[in-house]
């Protein structure tokens, strides 16, 4: 084996998040030996930003919901391209994950009667996200992290994966990093790998994503051989900051529409009511008193058009900026000042109190906020087996925003937390089973060697780009020509700048020692926004018609008949991507009979 | 909206960040323009993007909830994508040093990794079982108190700016810290909590070496009352116990340690 520093393990998980600690801890439960490992330190994982909270029919507030029903609103909101299997699997376990989180220590806000609380979010039919306030995500990931380190897992922190080590026939037997803070390499040799390492959307300019969210874990998949699917669909939130410049696309949570929000253009006019799709319309209210009531009255209104699925809202905020209608700096107005007093605001939303005061100088109960969309969440990702976690290729095993399926084209708010904890645990006991069963973990000496002289060159160089010039033209361009609102010449377009900035990445330079070098941990992990901006453009290009995070300017409206039952997947080989159509999973007849119904 | 126009003032700022590593280093000066509405995490990301890409330093979500970006800002410890360009004079530089409890690892990072091992050493609590019908049951006034600590974001300037382990290395064997001392109240006033852990606060946390300075909720950028609502009720419900004539007793012909008490 090589000369650097080596760890021997039976399940290594990338990724400290929500997911990953979560199947870090069932993995431990079930006997494994297991590591964590995370490009930041312990508890500081992009989880700690998801503010509204867990969406889990319960049945605290409104004992008319179960999990039938927030299925159903899981895959009318991903526009039913969802893998039925797992939107089921999440929408049945999601209860059991929070009462668990309760007893591992997480204090959620409580109802009248001492339950979990539980509030109202977008495409949600019933009141049903238990959270702390609107630092939910901090909830959690504090608990998982405290159990994590009661349980005695070993984490590795500050340490970047660079690559999968793959056994002669093709299955995963570890990974290569780095430790960020010596720049030394190291090797984990492991018989099964679970990847948890979020999302991707640092490589726009606009987003509400940390510098960790560079597609690592979607990178390392495809390049180990897994397939990619639903890389098209990119959520744009509806609701990020859009001034000062600073804070340009910063998270609002869509917990201040849920406590009383509202949106409304220059004109004061509260245009969503202009923007309800015909899938919606029945269950919408079409009045601003209908819309006002509904949030006491779930039984004799209809829900606001303010909560809408995202991807309609962001359309919506879109359309009425290009019509000249926006604010002062591009946005559109989210005003609950004058909805709800401020007492209340402060009690429900102080993180969002807190980050406009501070951040932009503006008192959120007593003006209005002005937001606008922003790169937000990866509804696609790697393909995995809905019970087990497991990917395409044996040994390797993904959960949380890396895998793709659970939310088919659109993602709803607080289906995310829910979906890290129920396939968090599935993907620990998925990667402890296989790990119990498979052969000694054998990697090939050629793949370390190859890509530690290719990290190496990086640092001598004297010639190459500076990375940072390189991710800022990445992020304009993905911005530019793979926003919102697409269209076959713009897709074209960026699929050949990807290319030309493909090439200038091959050849960068960061000077300095390898010790915490900003420079060569950027260079690193444009590696990764590369490949997987290539994903999403590719699978973009090829979808031709609008659903969910993906719309498309020259196919407007969705094509059932084609597309709508397809899931896109990316493969790679040979360093060339390629997107190829697979048939949707069919969804059984007793779970169809729910949408039937609705009609 | 009261919001300035987008027009964006290119004033260039002076800022004297500290480069070097655990060998050594110096203040080094840079010069940085300051767009309107700008954190000071952005003036270093742009020194860092333009000027010297090897600048070490740490950062995750650059909205106050992460609590990665902490250093000392002349020379008050302070996160840094909460601390508003606007709030200086642009005549002076600025000073941005590491934290200065913990060892130097580079530039502005620091091996925060005492907290860490603290974390480990804390006690986890253990939550009753749900009453008969399947529920647990909690009231919002009664948890209104934890979910104060419960808002700690981990930046650690806490345990920066405490005196006891500040200004005295060797206390760091003995004393957890205040970010730590949160943990304790916060299992001593759950609710459904069934461990007790006031005698560990004291023997193992060292609660008992805090002089109530309040430095701690100074720097708090989570605003926790920490010496008010959590060392002080603390200490109280620690001394209770362990000067309390008839536990004393108890203890004595029991001849159990603490921390096989059952709480009282």
């Amino acid at each position: 084996m090589s000369s650097f520093e080596t760890h021997e393990y039976d399940v290594i998980v990338i990724g400290a998040g929500g997911a990953g600690l979560r199947a870090a801890i069932e993995s431990v439960a079930l006997g494994s030996k297991t590591a964590v490992i995370t490009k930041s330190l312990l508890g500081k994982a992009h989880t700690v930003m998801a503010e509204g909270g867990i969406a889990a029919a319960m049945g605290n507030v409104y004992p008319e919901d179960n999990w039938e029903v927030h299925f159903r609103d899981t895959m009318r909101g991903g526009k039913m391209l969802n893998n039925w299997r797992m939107a089921q699997l999440h929408a049945q376990e999601t209860p059991d994950r929070v009462w668990e989180l309760e007893e591992w220590g997480a204090v959620f806000d409580r109802t009248g009667d001492g339950k979990i609380s539980q509030r109202d979010f977008g495409g949600h039919r019933y009141a049903r996200l238990a959270h702390v306030g609107d630092r939910t995500g901090l909830e959690m990931i504090r608990t998982l992290q405290q159990k994590a380190v009661a349980d005695g897992i070993e984490v590795f922190m500050e340490c970047s994966i660079l690559k999968l080590l793959t056994n002669d026939d093709g299955s995963v037997c570890g990974a290569l990093g780095y430790h960020r803070v010596s720049g030394e390499y190291v090797v984990f040799k492991a018989k099964a790998v679970v990847l948890a390492t979020g999302g991707l959307g640092r490589s726009w300019k606009v987003t509400s994503n940390s510098w960790e969210c560079t597609g690592d874990g979607h990178a390392l998949a495809i390049w180990a051989g897994a397939e990619l699917i639903d890389m098209e669909f990119i959520q744009f939130h509806p609701t990020g900051m859009v001034w000062p410049l600073s804070v340009k696309g910063l998270l609002v949570t869509e917990g201040v529409r849920g406590d009383g929000g509202t949106l409304r253009n220059s004109d004061g006019t509260r245009f969503m009511f202009n923007y309800v799709p015909e899938m919606f319309r029945a269950e919408t209210a079409d009045t601003e008193e209908e819309a006002d009531r509904w949030y006491t009255d779930k039984k004799g209104a209809r829900r606001t058009p303010d909560l809408l699925p995202r991807d309609e809202v962001a359309r919506a905020i879109n359309s009425e900026v290009k019509a000249g209608r926006g604010s002062p700096h591009g946005g559109v107005f989210l005003d609950i000042f004058s909805r709800r007093d401020p007492e209340y605001i402060k009690r429900r939303l102080p993180s969002m109190y807190h980050q406009f005061k501070q951040l932009a100088g503006v008192d959120i109960t007593r003006e209005a906020m002005e937001i606008g969309p922003t790169c937000h969440y990866a509804m696609g990702g790697v393909r995995v087996d809905p019970d087990t976690a497991e990917s395409t290729v044996k040994g390797l095993f993904a959960c949380g925003e890396v895998a793709g399926g659970m939310h088919g084209s659109n993602r709803l708010g607080g289906n995310s937390l829910g979906d890290l904890l129920v396939f968090g645990r599935r993907a620990g006991i998925g990667a402890s089973q296989y790990a119990s069963s498979c052969k000694e973990p054998s990697p090939q000496e050629g793949e370390i060697k190859s890509i530690v002289a290719e990290a190496d060159k990086i640092l001598t160089s004297t010639s190459g780009e500076n990375p940072f010039d390189v991710l800022h033209s990445l992020q304009d361009t993905m911005n530019e020509l793979v926003g919102i609102i697409r269209v076959e010449r713009e897709l074209v377009e960026a699929k050949d700048a990807l290319a030309k900035l493909s090439d200038r990445a091959r050849n960068l330079s960061a000077p300095g020692n390898k010790g915490y070098n900003t420079g060569w941990h950027h260079a690193l992990d444009l590696r990764c926004q590369l490949t997987v901006a290539q994903c999403v453009t590719l699978a973009a290009l090829e979808r031709k018609e609008s659903r969910g995070g993906h719309t498309r300017d020259d196919f407007p409206g969705p094509d059932k008949d084609h597309f709508g039952k397809v899931n896109l997947a990316c493969s790679m080989a040979s360093g060339e991507i390629s997107v190829t159509e697979t048939p949707l999973p069919e969804m059984p007849a007793e779970l169809a009979r729910l949408f039937e119904e609705a009609k | 909206m009261t919001n300035a126009s987008p027009e964006t003032s290119k004033k260039s700022w002076k800022m004297r960040l500290w480069r070097g590593d655990s060998k050594g280093g110096q203040f080094q000066e840079y010069d940085s323009p300051v767009l309107e509405g700008e954190v000071l995490l952005d003036v270093v990301h742009a020194i860092q993007a333009s000027q010297a890409t090897d600048i070490a330093v740490r950062w995750n979500c650059k909205a106050g909830k992460c609590g990665s970006c902490s250093a000392e800002i002349n020379g008050k410890p302070s996160l840094m994508c909460m601390t508003r360009m606007d709030n200086f004079d642009p005549g002076v530089p600025i000073t941005v040093a590491p934290l200065k409890t913990f060892p130097i690892v580079k530039d502005l990072v620091t091996d925060v990794s005492f907290n860490y091992e603290v974390a480990k050493r804390v006690p986890h609590l253990k939550i009753a079982d749900p009453g008969p019908d399947g529920v647990r049951r909690m009231y919002q006034q009664d948890v209104n108190r934890i979910q104060e600590f419960r808002k700690c974001i981990e930046c650690f300037l806490c345990q920066d700016v405490c005196h006891v382990i500040r200004d005295h290395e060797d206390n760091k064997k003995y004393f957890a810290g205040p970010r730590f001392f949160l943990r304790y109240a916060e299992m001593s006033m759950h609710p459904l909590n069934t461990e007790d852990v006031r005698s560990k606060a004291r023997e193992e946390g060292g609660i008992s070496l805090c002089n109530i300075t309040k430095c701690c909720t100074e720097v708090c950028p989570e605003s926790i009352h920490i010496t008010d609502n959590a060392i002080i009720p603390m200490k109280e419900r620690v001394v209770d116990r362990h000067f309390d004539p008839v536990a004393w007793l108890g203890r004595k012909i029991s001849r159990k340690p603490y921390s096989q008490l059952p709480k009282s």
